[in-house]
């Protein structure tokens, strides 16, 4: 029974402006809930640290937060928890975001801490060490001291990539994050956190002209300084099969990770967006094309997932990226087997398409959880501050659930046919920790 | 760009003050307890034309193992319909439903595209009334179930947790909240069978829907859906868990690890407790939020741990503060050290007034922010209803945070925080942190089980 759902959009009105210092400024107003959400996003991630500094743009993070022109150490977050709001930054691999969400009677607060920190952090010898500090214990919970750290998402790009800015580790070595100094952060700083690199959203409970004039009030004497120049990361499709794996002792069952280039996200995005559905329709839940052979039929994999770039981000990532699997296997599983059972199930969808209505509701479910991540102030927030820095189209949040559900089956079935192994990377992981 | 004269404020680059406070507004909802004994909650948040649903069914004494599976295993198949048939007929609507347990109770989560909240109401009906645990679905659900739990086993976290709720509650069924994979190996079918007929029933159970729904005619559909799911469960009430009870440090070997899984627990008191809002208050002051003492001690000044964090957990039979952090191996006894000072001097002199400022606008805005989402309201308004409370609570509870006193938090961090009343587990590498953990404290020694 194939009944087909109307699937429905957002309406959040979009207001877009440019400071004389060149911020870009969204602002999305919504007042339903009394809350606001502030982001603001440089135009840096982890492709663009310099080799021999890996995890520099992420200890870079850490050190905005560690007091800036008119704030000491620790105002920052007693500010932003004191007005009873929350806070936190990430780093990404084409860019670096600074958030907070907090009642709306705090909205002025956030900027002026957002733009005092765009001014200028303060970088001491003492916050960079205390911060290295932390960086490493951040590394040990995520990936040293726990089985499939770091997988797959360190793992496999260098067995996709050749060039330093795709394939290297962006938590970095302890090595290099121990020789990072003050210098180096200012040079960062100076290069990077330019106004004209940057986009400040807000959404939630504001009025248009009551905000608007108070970022101008606090970012309006930012100094101006351009954006510099977006290397160029491009690096050539493979030509052959890529395959390597690596022990880990902690981990108790194999697993693999497996990727393909898919097209250039910003600007090819019409030829982008098949691959999005297609993940969807391989993965998502019992009913799709992958759970149910490898999971539920053949038994040879405990679970699998696939989505669009290696920090599962669809529509805030640049060229070049992929469509990455992942899987757990039970024990002894065999990855050559499953990979062989991934391109049979690639084959029967190119050439034999989908069922009735197998799209359609992939389609809805996907709407479902592109709505369900505008909800919070902040979600919208950040991914409008995103697509206005990488396509300078905030209000495509709005569209996205009608064009994902415009993507045809002649569209998902070519970019099955295009998962072929030889343009595939994969990386197993050996399993060392047998029980406990 | 708009123009607009950008004055300068009077006295530029100094914190602006805050706006006045929104009171809280509670959004608009309706009940109804239908005549099979199922209680329903319907509220309205409109923002996103979706509806977030959560099922709270009473599950405190259900056999572990027989549970978690059941979870596991609630939607492989009706009578009329399989596995990947219920899953594609979700997903028609924008739909997912899962299910999961803890030692109170049996939760079904899910959401979807609100003009499907009819259809999503009924195929939850037909496995609630009509699950069938078939035979095939069981045996791979269980496999996988094996293979997570091993899983979670390899990881610190895990073990540390399983470590110190041995050691708080004893015989008590919140002791152990994972079964062990020999466990699950063993669950049959039919014993799956017998505990839904016994426990999955409308009896004490609550449906919460919060979406873009009129209150009232999401009422009527899930009366429309559910009404014929039969009452007639065993209602078995848990224990009220055991006081703690103190005694040496347990030191948990997990050799090589780099870090080691620091874990305290403290007393606490329920959310209706008149000493509860203060409780939360000293907790925040010590560790319950970024800016407090602890995580500016051992984190922004000595860098020993990068996300440590301490919070009050309820359940149904009892309440208990937890404090948690992984610090790097060379420094888990200073790291200890500057835990129980941190407690011991929050237990015996009085927070700063601006410190408690502080913490109070922080619990009253995070409340804001807790119910600004359809997904966070869902979960909240669950929550409470599983306690027996509305989200009315919240209005009681905020009136409370204000007018909480330094007093008033002294006394409760010198009842709940005294490091002398905490029950202690370190995990990690038994050979480099034992000596200089002992040296603070007696500790015992438990070998890893495996």
């Amino acid at each position: 029974m194939a009944r087909t759902i109307k699937i429905p959009a957002t309406k959040y009105p979009v207001e877009r402006f440019t400071l004389d210092n060149g911020l870009r400024v969204v602002l999305a107003p919504d007042r339903t809930a009394p809350v606001v959400g502030v982001a603001v996003v440089y135009d840096v991630g982890i492709r663009s640290e310099p080799q021999g500094r890996t995890g520099f743009a992420h200890l870079f993070e850490h050190l905005m937060f560690q007091g800036s022109e008119n704030l000491e150490k620790l105002a920052h977050f007693r500010h932003v928890q004191g007005s009873g709001g929350t806070f936190n930054g990430s780093t990404h691999l084409d860019y670096t975001d600074y958030f907070e969400t907090l009642p709306s009677n705090a909205l002025e607060r956030a900027l002026f801490l957002e733009a005092d920190r765009m001014r200028g952090p303060r970088l001491t010898e003492e916050n960079l060490r205390n911060q290295v500090d932390v960086v490493k214990e951040e590394i040990r919970v995520n990936v040293l001291n726990r089985p499939y750290g770091g997988f797959p998402w360190l793992k496999l790009p260098p067995v996709m990539f050749d060039t330093f800015p795709n394939a290297h580790d962006g938590y970095g070595s302890f090595d290099d994050l121990e020789s990072a100094t003050v210098a180096d952060a200012a040079e960062f700083f100076e290069r990077y956190y330019a106004g004209g690199n940057a986009v400040l959203a807000v959404a939630g409970d504001l009025d248009v002209v009551a905000a608007t004039e108070l970022i101008e009030r606090h970012f309006g004497d930012v100094p101006a300084r351009p954006a510099p120049a977006r290397p160029d990361f491009a690096e050539p499709d493979l030509s052959a099969e890529r395959r390597e794996s690596y022990p880990d002792r902690l981990a108790p069952l194999p697993a693999f990770a497996a990727a393909w280039r898919v097209p250039d996200p910003i600007n090819a995005f019409d030829d982008y967006l098949p691959y999005v559905v297609l993940a969807e329709v391989l993965t998502d839940g019992d009913a799709s094309r992958l759970v149910e052979r490898l999971v539920l039929r053949d038994r040879t994999v405990t679970s699998i997932g696939a989505y669009l770039g290696f920090m599962g981000e669809p529509f805030a990532v640049r060229d070049p990226t992929a469509l990455v699997m992942q899987a757990h296997l039970p024990p002894g599983g065999d990855v050559d087997k499953v990979l062989r059972a991934i391109d049979e199930e690639l084959d029967r969808l190119a050439s034999g398409g989908l069922t009735a209505g197998e799209l359609a509701r992939t389609q809805a479910r996907m709407a479902t959880h592109l709505l369900r991540e505008t909800d919070a102030v902040l979600g919208r927030a950040l991914q409008m501050a995103v697509l206005e820095q990488q396509r300078g189209e905030p209000g495509l949040l709005n569209e996205l659930p009608r064009l994902v559900g415009a993507v045809t089956e002649e569209q998902v079935r070519a970019a099955a046919a295009a998962l072929r192994p030889g343009r595939r990377a994969t990386v197993e992981v050996i399993a060392g920790g047998a029980g406990r | 760009m708009t123009a607009l004269s950008s004055e300068r404020p009077a006295a530029p680059y100094t914190l602006p003050p805050l706006g006045p406070n929104k009171k809280l507004k509670l959004p608009k909802e309706a009940e109804r307890r239908l005549p099979n004994g199922l209680t329903v909650i319907a509220i309205r948040r409109p923002a996103v034309p979706l509806v977030e649903l959560r099922l709270w069914v009473p599950f405190g004494r259900a056999h572990l193992a027989r549970a978690v599976l059941l979870s596991q295993t609630l939607f492989s198949g009706t009578d009329t319909m399989s596995m990947v048939e219920i899953a594609a007929a979700l997903q028609s609507v924008g739909g997912g439903l899962s299910a999961g347990v803890d030692p109170d109770r049996l939760l079904v989560s899910g959401n979807g595209l609100v003009t499907g909240l009819d259809r999503i109401l009924e195929l939850l009906a037909g496995v609630l009334t009509g699950a069938a645990y078939p035979n095939d679905e069981v045996a791979t659900e269980r496999e996988r179930l094996a293979d997570r739990i091993q899983v979670a086993q390899s990881q610190p976290a895990h073990l540390a947790r399983e470590a110190l709720l041995r050691r708080m509650y004893g015989s008590h069924p919140y002791a152990t909240q994972t079964p062990e994979v020999e466990q699950v190996r063993a669950v049959r079918p039919a014993q799956l069978r017998a505990l839904h007929a016994e426990r999955v029933r409308p009896d004490e159970a609550i449906l919460v829907l919060v979406g873009d729904v009129q209150p009232g005619k999401a009422l009527d559909a899930a009366e429309r859906a559910l009404g014929g799911w039969e009452a007639g469960g065993r209602r078995l009430a848990l224990p009220a868990a055991p006081p703690l009870s103190p005694g040496p440090l347990l030191v948990v070997d997990r050799p090589d690890a780099v870090q080691s899984s620091l874990r305290i627990a403290l007393p606490a008191v329920g959310r209706t407790h008149p000493d509860h809002a203060a409780l939360q208050l000293a907790n925040l002051v010590f560790g319950g939020y970024f800016s407090s003492r602890w995580v500016e001690n051992i984190r922004e000044d000595k860098g020993y741990t990068y996300g440590p964090h301490s919070a009050v957990e309820h359940g149904v039979a009892g309440s208990a503060l937890t404090v948690a952090a992984e610090v790097a191996t060379e420094v888990t006894g200073p790291a200890l050290l500057e835990t129980v000072y941190e407690l011991g001097r929050l237990a015996s002199l009085p927070p700063k007034e601006d410190e408690l400022e502080q913490a109070r606008q922080y619990a009253l805005g995070t409340l804001q922010l807790g119910m600004s989402t359809q997904a966070g309201l869902a979960t909240v308004a669950s929550t409470y209803a599983g306690f027996g409370l509305r989200l009315d609570y919240l209005a009681e509870h905020s009136a409370r945070l204000a007018a909480a006193t330094r007093d008033d938090v002294a006394a409760a961090a010198a009842t709940y925080l005294a490091p002398s009343r905490a029950v202690a587990v370190v995990l990690g590498d038994a050979g480099r942190i034992e000596a200089p953990v002992a040296a603070l404290t007696p500790v015992e020694r438990q070998v890893s089980s495996a």
